[in-house]
């Protein structure tokens, strides 16, 4: 499936308002982390692992995807969160632990819930794996329509959880696609020292699923390939194992000086290579490009501004949501 | 009309009545096809439902039950099957990270209603990887509710309202205490007359199984059976002990206890569970954090101690908190 100069204007558009949004948390991140870096101080307090780097990723496979569709991410969730379409004041205020955001201050930025368009995160490794297949089943029992995509990294890839549901998605020939981002780190453990085959995607060999693997962090190809893997999955063809050579620009949280990445082995920043290439293609102008830079960069002042305007939960809040159906 | 049933009839009786009426409710679990569970809470629903409703998984505890806790946040009610509760080793993050905590951390956007059929307990020669009570170890995560059945009546009372539950129950049975074959015939106490039509039991009620003036005895499960047994020694020894079936821990009716304890004065708690950092304790601090004045003499625990449970007959009867203890304990404390 070819895309049109529009979509992938679009992905360009994605990736920037994704780049947008993290360069606006991480800004503020250190307001109040210097000199002394503390993870509880400041006006956006807690652990931050961001997406520079990944863009293409959440970029080309939401594209893939239609409203029906069901997403889990992991800790690292804000460039699928922002392709998805989740509503970003709202998840700008989450991460500031306001009252307005997504979670009402208690998720936080590793646990972004939208179930408007269908979308959930997870700080645990890989448990998203489940809760993405148990989606699928739950619409093939429903019948309705609806493919899962659970949105891991390659770290993820040698726990127990992945493993087992990648065998029942291939079992039950459920409609899965398990997004593997391979930014090559799980903190400082590099892809080699930590995974027996070089790619995961080779790994769905072994539960009977579909293996892709796309070597390029350009979201055309990834696109492509995501395509065909809810082609597939429609057609009731079963799972695909999706694994993107990706990049983890910031680290794995903030705060995490890479000491561990040799030289040799330094990330490139996907976003200008591929404005570069919309450019040279005639999709557009620079000027063009930069309009859109722009304005990513003034969506997210706004949501920014929301966030830091919206007011804090009341402490007693607290005790509220611990179980459904009592004190709202 | 009613009949005398095993908790085990009673509960599958609840779960069948539930799924005639409600597409979204389906079971899952090692065995459940074929087998209709290890407790028989589903027997036969595989040629009645299908295999679309009754699906037997593979041997992997975090992905199915995680499998379960996505298809209830897509709108089903998944009622799961984990046979022992030994097994939680495996799947525990489901419980503690998950079913547990998508509702509060989505600050109430997303609901994870399902039910978690457990089986505990031992006294039938086991050993420490199939005996195990462990209900502390998942009462203990906030936002689970747990609840543990001692008689046919609750059991199918309390599982219809686990199913109208909006909440990840987790929904105990000793094995003891099913009335099923493998496990010998049924302890009396167990069976009950049982409505034919549905009705609900609400959690977070004790239930005073015996009235008693001299001492409160409360109990969890087959401790409840073991508490009636001393119970009934000691009246003729002319001690009236009053038993407590907690049969909820989240919540917990620390009214109903209290209520007990200010009638007696005197505190017994019995409980297969793991002595420390448990059940026993919770109970005896909510009476304390009340008032302390109310024990005319200073509680006891009866529970199995912190040892793994043993294997040979002679060992584990001796550690579990069988009548024989409970007597025991109440003798001194009357003396």
């Amino acid at each position: 499936m070819q895309l049109t100069a529009e979509q992938r204007k679009g992905l360009l558009r994605t990736m920037a308002l994704s780049r947008a949004f993290d360069d606006a948390m991480i800004a503020l991140y250190w307001e109040g982390k210097l000199p002394i870096f503390q993870f509880g101080a400041g006006p956006l307090p807690g652990e931050l692992h961001c997406s520079n780097g990944a863009e293409p990723v959440g970029a080309g496979i939401c594209a893939a995807l239609g409203p029906d569709d069901m997403i889990t991410a992991d800790h690292r969730p804000h460039h699928v969160a922002v392709a998805r379409g989740v509503d970003l004041d709202r998840m700008a205020a989450e991460l500031l632990g306001k009252k307005p955001g997504l979670s009402q201050g208690k998720g936080g930025h590793m646990h972004i819930y939208d179930p408007s368009v269908n979308f959930a995160s997870s700080g645990i490794i890989a448990e998203g794996m489940a809760v993405a297949a148990g989606m699928a089943l739950a619409r093939r029992l429903q019948k309705r329509p609806g493919v899962a995509v659970a949105f891991i990294g390659e770290g993820a890839a040698n726990q127990g959880a992945f493993h087992e549901v990648c065998n029942m998605v291939g079992l039950w020939k459920l409609p899965v696609i398990v997004v593997v981002q391979d930014n090559e780190w799980g903190v400082s453990t590099a892809k080699s020292e930590s995974t027996a085959v070089e790619r995961n995607a080779d790994r769905a060999a072994g539960y009977a699923m579909a293996g892709e693997w796309v070597g390029t962090n350009d979201p055309d190809d990834i696109h492509a390939a995501a395509a065909r893997a809810v082609a597939r999955a429609r057609a009731g063809e079963g799972g695909t194992i999706l694994e993107v050579k990706t990049a983890r620009l910031t680290g794995h949280f903030m705060g995490d000086q890479q000491a561990y990445i040799p030289e040799q082995m330094k990330q490139v920043d996907p976003i200008p290579p591929y404005r570069e290439k919309l450019i040279r293609e005639g999709v557009l102008t620079a000027d063009e490009a930069d309009a859109i830079e722009a304005e990513a960069k003034a969506r997210m002042a706004r949501a920014m501004a929301f966030a830091k305007a919206a007011p804090y939960p009341e402490p007693a809040e607290a005790f509220d949501h611990v179980f459904a159906g009592e004190a709202a | 009309m009613s009949r005398i049933l095993t908790m085990s009839r009673a509960g599958r009786e609840a779960l069948d009545w539930e799924m005639e009426r409600r597409p979204e409710i389906f079971c899952l679990g090692e065995d459940v096809f074929k087998f209709g569970g290890i407790f028989g809470t589903m027997d036969g629903f595989g040629a009645k439902y299908g295999p679309e409703r009754v699906i037997s998984t593979p041997i992997s505890e975090t992905g199915f039950i995680g499998m379960a806790a996505g298809a209830a946040m897509a709108g089903m009610h998944p009622v799961v099957d984990l046979a022992y509760i030994d097994f939680i080793g495996v799947c525990y993050n489901v419980l503690l990270n998950c079913a547990s905590k998508t509702h509060y951390m989505s600050g109430g956007s997303v609901k994870v209603p399902m039910t978690l059929l457990i089986g505990t307990g031992g006294g039938y020669n086991n050993a420490a990887q199939h005996s195990q009570c462990l209900h502390a170890t998942v009462a203990h995560i906030p936002g689970a509710k747990v609840v543990y059945p001692s008689n046919a009546y609750d059991a199918k009372g309390m599982l219809h309202t686990a199913l109208r539950d909006e909440n990840f129950v987790i929904f105990l049975t000793h094995k003891g205490t099913a009335g099923v074959g493998w496990m010998g015939t049924p302890i009396k106490t167990t069976l009950s007359e049982v409505p034919d039509e549905p009705y609900t039991v609400p959690f977070g009620k004790v239930k005073v199984y015996r009235e008693g003036r001299d001492v409160t005895i409360t109990g969890l499960g087959m401790s409840v059976h073991e508490s009636l047994k001393a119970a009934e020694e000691l009246e003729k020894e002319g001690i009236s002990a009053e038993v407590v079936d907690l049969r909820s821990l989240v919540p917990l009716d620390r009214e109903g206890i209290i209520a007990s304890v200010a009638k007696t004065g005197r505190l017994i708690v019995t409980d297969e569970d793991y002595l420390s950092y448990g059940v026993s304790g919770e109970v005896i601090t909510t009476v304390t954090e009340r008032d302390p004045g109310l024990f005319r003499r200073p509680p006891v625990r009866v529970t199995t101690p912190d040892i793994p449970i043993p294997f040979s007959r002679p060992m584990e009867q001796a550690i579990l908190p069988l009548a024989g203890r409970i007597a025991e304990a109440a003798r001194k404390l009357m003396a």
